[in-house]
């Protein structure tokens, strides 16, 4: 919940607002969130987290059971959907089967009464901008899945919101798709300076196109950071879990003393930077340190045996499955360098990795992560 | 289309020639091996649906084509008075009391002779007698006279014949005969447009006899009016039943199909005891004093609307739901992201993404309504029956199987001429039934 506590201004703000559909279970737990305007801020988080809800709820097609939701200092409880200037992209695009791209772009125009001719030229603008210029007049179900996602990007952008929100518009689109709409969403971002609100379930997405990442978990921000703080120093298990690859070991914290965790795993006393793992000692936590921190080697601030149970060459680097401190699914990524000294299955060997590249977090998510990733 | 011969340098098979068909690997033109592959398949698909084909073909196919050849049959006539036939060729009546020469008389006794041995005399009298009332009992009395009359020769056959009935000193008679002497006849469809067919070709009916087609436009026009109103009411229940939570729609999708477990004779009758002078409405408004004598609100028009209205709903509902069910509702939530109030994102965006429903409704609703018989019997009077209940009167009543297949034909006829403008217009393809 760090990070997300100042509620107070912004251009978007979301405060402490639950929502529950059925008055039994709350989807969305006391949602704090500021955006700043020209912000790209992603919702990340697995299915059935809440992300849609929250982004239902800002769009006015849900109301918070409570809390209060600001769009630039003025509450929008009370204003009906169509009057909220807000443009979204919908999951399946929903573009109007029935209309043209052009009659489908100049739809948000003409219901607010602009004149024809102005129409015309905003919509060749909005055209030109996701390069589909030559399509006025097919139907959607005459363009393919990539081609419809840039007419409905474009389709809420025409009226020129000054808040757009994209509920996984990428969603459908096959792999090389859905990067280079990345890059181009992220450029018509920077290039129109409108504020997004991108929600997604895909992490690398996130990484590559937000300013700032909500992660989104059981109705509840884990944490709200950029990119980099959130992939080296995630606050929670979860977000390390689910954030990139990483390495867990589960034990005990034995003390922690001069901001290094000295935790008992399995027998072995590793230290750690205690991150969220309670002071004292006795404690249960979950030690988490990224693949690509750890090397072969015995020099270190933490030294301990591994077996080689697996090696898988992907070009520039090679994936090393180790036994670790009783946890079989240890990766560690090593350059492939021209030195040959390569680990063979079955060899036993030394691994190593610095204390603050380890850090000690909670270990309420360590039934979890398979459930919830 | 053997055309196998490849260039020299084309290795393999499968590579394109210069010219011609390309081939397969066998050096077949591929299209032919297509073929023969793909017929394999479709004679074993037939083969699986033969028996639902045949089932069809006899109980299907085989009445609507019965139905068609009997709307213009008019083989009992040139059967059963073969000589007869023959002899009227070439005679025109002058006048009224002009005669037939007496071979046709002598031809005549003895085709009776013969019909009234195996009894078929009274099968042509009844047959020309939908041309010419009283014909049938002329033809039942020769049934029995026929044998007494002396057929020595013409003049006496003549005599004879005459002498039994006068009618058969008549022109008319003999003009109805030579009128209908044909295996085919045009007559039925011409009474079906209240029209009369004899000698002088086509002749419309006084309009105290034309029913038809004002009963067709009466079909036509109140089909039209209930479908609509059909559609009306149907509408928002529709919506209602694709919008709401599963459960509760669930309910509402048994109260929609409710009527379907109870009998139409049931339901029917119902509104019988709801509308008549005595009714329920009638008695209630009395008693409240707000009219003074009942109104009509049965054996009329107004009480067929109402009551096939009602009936023919759930054919409505139906495919409106199932069309409807299938518009996401980010459809609508697009419209009103994008600025238009509620009337607006319904009016250019989910209506008309509704239609195919309101289409396949409205085609199938009009389609029952048009052929619809018990409920306009029971609830229509004599100013709210349908064409099919006259159908059925000649059915069952006048035993005039031929008019009434005639009828029929023109009611199938019009049923598919509304499909074809339905077709041009709206487009079948447009039609979702599920
Ligand atoms: N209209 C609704 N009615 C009832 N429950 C809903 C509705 N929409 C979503 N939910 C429930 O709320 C939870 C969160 O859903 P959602 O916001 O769609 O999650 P996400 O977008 O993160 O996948 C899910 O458990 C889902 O079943
Ligand atoms: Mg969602």
């Amino acid at each position: 919940m760090n990070g997300s506590t100042r509620g107070g201004d912004g251009y978007v703000v979301f405060d402490d607002v639950q929502k529950s559909y059925d008055g039994e279970t709350l989807v969305v737990k006391r949602l704090n969130l500021a955006i700043e305007r020209g912000e790209f801020v992603t919702m990340l988080g697995p299915s059935g987290s809440g992300k849609t809800t929250c982004l239902m709820m800002l769009a006015g097609f849900e109301t918070p059971t409570h809390g209060s939701i600001r769009l630039d200092g003025r509450p929008i409880d009370n204003i009906a959907p169509h009057k909220r200037g807000i443009g979204m992209v919908f999951q399946n695009y929903a573009l109007f089967p029935h209309m043209s791209v052009a009659e489908n772009l100049a739809f948000p125009l003409e219901v607010r009464g602009i004149d024809k001719t102005d129409r015309q030229s905003r919509v060749q603008r909005a055209l030109d901008m996701v390069r589909m210029s030559g399509f006025e007049n097919r139907r959607p179900a005459q363009l393919s899945g990539g081609q419809q996602q840039r007419i409905a990007v474009a389709r809420a952008l025409v009226f020129d919101p000054e808040l757009v929100l994209m509920d996984e518009p990428l969603g459908a689109l096959d792999k090389q798709l859905r990067e280079e709409m990345q890059y181009e969403i992220k450029h018509i971002h920077e290039e129109l300076g409108v504020t997004v609100v991108y929600v997604t379930h895909d992490q690398s997405e996130a990484l590559t196109m937000s300013d700032r990442i909500a992660v989104f978990n059981d109705g509840q921000i884990q944490q709200l950071a950029d990119p980099s703080t959130l992939y080296e120093r995630p606050d929670n298990s979860f977000v390390a879990q689910f954030i990139g690859e990483n390495n867990r070991l589960v034990g005990t914290v034995d003390r922690v003393d001069a901001d290094v965790a000295y935790v008992d795993v399995n027998g072995t006393v590793v230290t750690a930077l205690p991150v969220n793992c309670g002071d004292g000692g006795g404690n249960q936590t979950q030690l988490s340190i990224r693949p690509e921190r750890i090397s072969l080697g015995d020099a270190g601030d933490n030294v301990v045996d591994a077996e080689v149970k697996e090696l898988i060459y992907l070009g520039d680097h090679i994936r090393c499955r180790l036994d670790v401190l009783g946890n079989d699914e240890f990766i560690v990524k090593m350059p492939n360098a021209a030195s040959a000294n390569a680990p063979t299955i079955g060899a036993t060997t030394k691994v190593t990795w610095s204390t603050e590249d380890c850090r000690a977090l909670d270990p309420a998510a360590i039934a979890a992560p398979k459930g919830t990733t | 289309m053997t055309d196998t011969v490849t260039s020299p340098d084309a290795g393999n098979a499968g590579a394109p020639p210069e010219d011609g068909p390309i081939l397969a690997a066998d050096g077949t033109p591929l299209a032919r091996s297509l073929n023969r592959s793909v017929r394999r398949q479709k004679i074993r698909a037939l083969a699986l649906i033969a028996p639902l084909l045949v089932f069809v073909l006899i109980s299907f196919i085989v009445p609507i084509v019965g139905m068609l050849l009997r709307s213009v049959d008019n083989s009992v006539v040139p059967e059963t008075l073969p000589r007869t036939v023959v002899a009227l060729e070439g005679w025109t009546a002058s006048g009224p009391d002009d005669t037939p020469p007496p071979e046709v008389y002598e031809a005549f006794v003895l085709d009776i002779q013969k019909a009234a041995d195996e009894r078929r005399h009274t099968v042509v009298g009844g047959r020309l007698n939908y041309q010419t009332a009283g014909v049938a009992s002329k033809f039942r009395q020769l049934g029995r006279a026929a044998e007494d009359i002396d057929t020595s020769s013409p003049e006496a056959a003549k005599a004879g014949l005459i002498d039994v009935d006068a009618t058969w000193g008549q022109a008319s008679i003999w003009q109805t005969i030579q009128t209908y002497d044909g295996e085919y006849t045009t007559g039925y469809y011409a009474n079906a447009v209240d029209r009369n067919l004899d000698v002088d070709g086509v002749q419309a009916r006084p309009d105290d006899e034309a029913i038809y087609l004002m009963l067709f436009w009466r079909t036509i026009r109140l089909s039209l009016i209930i479908t609509v109103i059909c559609a009306l009411l149907g509408y928002p229940i529709a919506w209602l039943l694709s919008n709401s939570r599963e459960r509760n729609a669930n309910l509402l999708l048994i109260l929609v199909l409710l009527p379907f477990w109870t009998s139409l004779l049931v339901r029917t009758s119902a509104w019988k005891v709801l509308l008549q002078e005595q009714g329920v409405i009638n008695e209630s408004l009395t008693s409240m004093g707000l009219i003074g004598s009942p109104l009509p609100l049965m054996y009329n028009q107004f009480g067929t609307i109402v009551a096939m209205t009602h009936i023919l709903l759930p054919f409505m509902i139906l495919p409106m739901y199932s069309v409807m069910k299938t518009i996401p509702p980010s459809y609508v939530r697009a419209a009103k992201s994008l600025g238009a109030t509620d009337f607006t994102a319904f009016r250019r965006v989910y209506f008309p993404q509704s239609v195919p429903g309101i289409g396949a409704g409205g085609v199938l609703v009009f389609i029952l309504a048009i052929g619809y018989y018990i409920t306009p019997e029971i609830v229509g009077g004599t100013t709210g029956i349908f064409i099919s209940n006259r159908i059925a009167y000649n059915i069952q009543s006048t035993l005039n199987w031929g008019l009434a297949a005639a009828l029929g034909a023109m009611l199938l006829v019009a049923v598919l001429v509304l499909y074809w403008v339905y077709d041009r217009v709206v487009g079948i393809d447009n039609v979702k039934l599920g």
